[in-house]
């Protein structure tokens, strides 16, 4: 079976987790579908719902303890004890953001607006938001509505459709 | 290397259709290969499609966000001038290698 012959029309893409690198995998792959023509549906679940909480959707971390391919610029390896120095997880993180503005990854924000200029479909988990205690105004306005589980799986029937985990 | 006839002219391109030469390109060929594409040019295309093949002259990356910070179109006008895959539908008819951008 081809893949010219069976080209993707749909990805449903799930983010469950709020670190930098998880969220732009999620943000990079649902914008990249959104490019090629592709539908494209995002669902923010548990940490995930942080990229889509005005609150936080700017200002993510990464985990600069416990991450064994944590370098330092220079490329020596990260000590794990220098990530609990207060302030260092905040440096890394805003550190790792310029170097995505470099290669015009844009912040958070600018991304999914990009991917709803282009079509892409932004959702949230309910269940995670009763969790948190998060309502609907406290997510960015472009979140499209928040979902049951079983209401994602209904968006995501369909031939040549593929769900995402990342 | 592949070659095409567009428009009476014979271009050279690779196996998806993509210029290999974008010296080759002229205005007549644009509006040739966006009609084989569906899609009748305007003043606007014109302009996006100047600015790609002038920053890939400059051999700066092809990004959707730079063509929606280009002052020429914001991004959702983009998508509605090249519906579908808009990068890669200007990038064809602008004569400019397919681009090899991620974002």
């Amino acid at each position: 079976m081809a893949s010219e012959e069976f080209p993707l029309k749909k990805v449903c893409i799930i983010c469950a987790k709020g670190t930098i690198e998880d969220v732009y995998a999620a943000l990079v792959m649902s914008n990249g579908a959104v490019m090629e023509g592709i539908e494209t549906k995002i669902f923010f679940t548990f940490f995930g719902l942080d990229a889509i909480t005005k609150k936080t959707m700017n200002s993510l971390h990464t985990g600069t303890v416990g991450n064994p391919a944590m370098r330092m610029p220079g490329g020596l390896p990260f000590p794990t004890i220098l990530g609990v120095i207060p302030g260092v997880e905040s440096g890394v993180s805003a550190m790792m953001r310029s170097q995505m503005e470099k290669l015009d990854i844009p912040p958070v924000t600018e991304f999914l607006e990009m991917i709803e200029a282009g079509g892409g479909e932004v959702y949230a988990c309910k269940l995670a938001m009763d969790m948190f205690k998060l309502k609907k105004e406290d997510l960015w306005d472009g979140v499209k509505a928040v979902l049951t589980v079983g209401q994602f799986y209904e968006m995501c029937g369909g031939l040549q459709t593929q769900i995402i985990f990342t | 290397m592949a070659q095409k006839v567009i428009a009476g002219v014979t271009v050279d391109v690779n196996e998806e259709g993509y210029f290999t030469n974008p010296a080759q390109w002229t205005k007549d060929l644009a509006l040739a290969i966006a009609t084989e594409e569906g899609i009748a040019l305007t003043d606007k295309h014109f302009a996006v499609l100047e600015f790609l093949r002038e920053r890939f002259s400059k051999g700066e990356a092809l990004t959707i966000r730079s063509v929606g910070n280009s002052g020429i179109i914001d991004i959702k006008g983009f998508y509605g001038l090249f519906p579908g895959a808009p990068m890669k539908k200007a990038a064809k008819v602008a004569g400019i290698p397919k681009p090899a951008s991620c974002v």
